[in-house]
């Protein structure tokens, strides 16, 4: 495969230092699952950690020897000769906790009751995300990120790194992410969230027990999640009015193109995601306000950022629009930070930053060259 | 681009850094490839973002190692707050702006001063050109009439009354010619303009 990393092998980290949660739960011991691609310089100077978003995890890049068809979620952005580059950074990627791909989360077993954390599981944070993160960060001996890079709830995890440690990250780069969800986006993941808790195997989080899953719920929260994640011009390319087969049908069973479509993807998602994962994930994403210990002014909640940012949005992502990329910029403009801001001209709504498109990619290709040369020099 | 090669092809950004002081907040409107602010970091040690449209100055400006925000200047200047800056400068874009009074008050909103450097379209040449019976073409104003960015062209004279008219202030003027500063008959000899202003009074 060109360009790609290769053949690549998750890890899995063990912190059995207790973590408090910004909820004031506590988590005596945890396990975070990541990988890792390119070379750690001597310095320790050129690693980028990727924050994932709402249902990514750790396999970034690369594939594995077992699974060829397996490969990373973000594999056209990371490998050698790549936006991200392998060659010059060392990059690593992670399975953030609540999570549900392998780092410690409702469906790992809590050793204190030998049974899953379940409905458990503490309400996690943006903020907690980081600070777990930080400690990853121990592990290799990172005293500085080069770069902390994020799409969506990714980008505020990247944004949360440049306020809980300014010292810790040189360049942030927040891509079609926001300061804080509108009550639009909150809305629409309570919706999601309703879905998943008013399904009757749900058992209030803890359908472990019960050999069931909140397969429909889960379905549904994707198939909602995925309207907001296209764009109406998107959605009329690629499907517009077709039908499945020649004539209306009169009844309900899937008819158009788009219904076989979020079907499909609704299946497909939650045969694999957990419910409680899909929940946590949404709460952080309402929580996350950097403001919110400042009386609501962005302007003072990023005020202790001392990174260079690089902002990004895209023309047709309403989830994540370029408004609210601009609410990144405007405070980062008031306290002074070095910020760049582009916006994409893209078809694809918010999946838009998990594509490839040339803009999009030179604007990180040329960010990241001069990161690479500051940080080598 | 070294920077004396920079200055020759871009005489009014000798001019423009010769007004700014060392370590002066700047916002460049109109970027382009981020040339003047890089030139103006590296001489002048400015603190500075410039905002362009075009998506390829957007991937120049940032290898040029300049903060570049991406907007239409004709929307206004809406993410700057007052006073943000010591200058905002509008370097070879006034002519090619469609609302160019709103935007010379915005600058002077979001900067203590601004500056504005044009081709002179009273240059004596582009004078020559009209009564010739053809548009102006020339190294300052290097488009066919039919391709032209280039929507408000004026003189210096024009500016100046513009300015008179819209309480703006000007404090001072450099008039030059290929690089050559032009004392005599600047709305004659001159074919580029640059010109410091702020709020008048």
């Amino acid at each position: 495969m060109a360009n790609s990393v290769g053949i690549v092998t998750a890890q899995c980290a063990l912190f059995d230092t207790p973590l408090t949660f910004r909820s004031g739960a506590v988590l005596p011991r945890y396990e975070l699952m990541y990988e890792t691609y390119g070379t750690l310089n001597a310095e320790k100077s050129n690693a980028i950690l990727i924050c994932h978003a709402l249902s990514g995890y750790h396999h970034v890049a690369g594939y594995y020897a077992d699974e060829p068809k397996n490969i990373g979620w973000w594999d056209n952005m990371v490998g050698p000769g790549k936006p991200i580059n392998t060659d010059n950074f060392f990059v690593i990627g992670l399975n953030n906790l609540g999570g549900c791909h392998g780092s410690t989360g409702p469906s790992s077993i809590n050793p204190e009751t030998g049974s899953p954390y379940g409905a458990g599981f503490p309400m996690v944070t943006v903020e907690d995300w980081v600070e777990s993160q930080a400690r990853l960060a121990d592990r290799f001996g990172i005293q500085q990120f080069a770069a902390v890079i994020g799409g969506s709830l990714g980008g505020m995890q990247a944004l949360q790194w440049s306020l809980a440690y300014p010292e810790r990250v040189r360049h942030v780069l927040a891509i079609a992410c926001a300061p804080r969800l509108t009550a639009q986006n909150i809305a629409f993941n309570d919706v999601a969230r309703n879905a998943i808790l008013t399904d009757p195997d749900f058992h209030g989080g803890d359908y472990y027990q019960h050999g069931v899953v909140p397969t429909r719920g889960l379905r549904l929260a994707r198939m909602l999640g995925h309207i907001t994640y296209l764009s109406d011009d998107a959605m009329a390319d690629k499907f517009g009015r077709a039908l499945r087969s020649e004539k209306f049908n009169y009844g309900y069973d899937v008819e158009f193109q788009i219904e076989s479509y979020l079907r499909y993807q609704g299946d497909k998602f939650a045969a694999y995601f957990d419910a409680n994962t899909y929940l946590l994930m949404t709460k952080a994403l309402d929580y996350f306000d950097p403001s919110h210990d400042f009386g609501g002014d962005l302007n003072r909640g990023f005020a202790r950022a001392r990174a260079d940012f690089l902002v990004i949005s895209f023309t047709t992502d309403w989830r994540f629009s370029p408004q609210r990329s601009r609410e990144i910029v405007r405070p980062l403009l008031h306290n002074r930070r070095n910020v760049s801001y582009a916006e994409i001209t893209s078809t694809h709504g918010h999946d838009s930053f998990l594509m490839e498109h040339p803009h999009y990619f030179d604007v990180m290709r040329a960010y990241l060259a001069k990161v690479s040369q500051e940080v080598s020099a | 681009m070294s920077n004396a090669l920079l200055t020759a092809e871009r005489p009014d950004f000798a001019a423009i850094a010769a007004w700014i002081p060392k370590g002066a907040s700047v916002l460049d409107l109109g970027c382009g490839d981020g040339s003047l602010l890089r030139y103006l970091k590296e001489t002048r040690a400015v603190r500075g973002y410039g905002v362009e449209i075009s998506d390829l100055d957007i991937v120049s400006c940032i290898a040029n190692g300049v903060n570049v925000i991406q907007n239409d200047l004709e929307a206004g200047l809406s993410d700057f707050e007052d006073n943000a800056f010591d200058f905002v400068i509008l370097s070879q874009t006034l002519q090619a702006t469609r609302h160019t009074e709103p935007l010379i008050q915005e600058m002077l909103r979001v900067g203590r001063e601004g500056i504005v450097s044009f081709p002179n379209f009273g240059y004596w040449k582009s004078r020559l050109n009209v009564v010739l019976g053809n548009m102006p073409v020339s190294s300052e104003l290097p488009y066919q009439w039919y391709d032209t960015p280039n929507v408000h062209l004026c003189t210096l004279n024009d500016f100046e009354s513009f300015c008179r008219k819209y309480c703006v202030s000007v404090t001072a003027r450099s008039v030059m010619t290929g690089g050559r500063e032009v004392g005599l008959l600047p709305n004659l000899l001159g074919s580029t303009a640059v010109y410091r202003f702020q709020r008048g009074i």
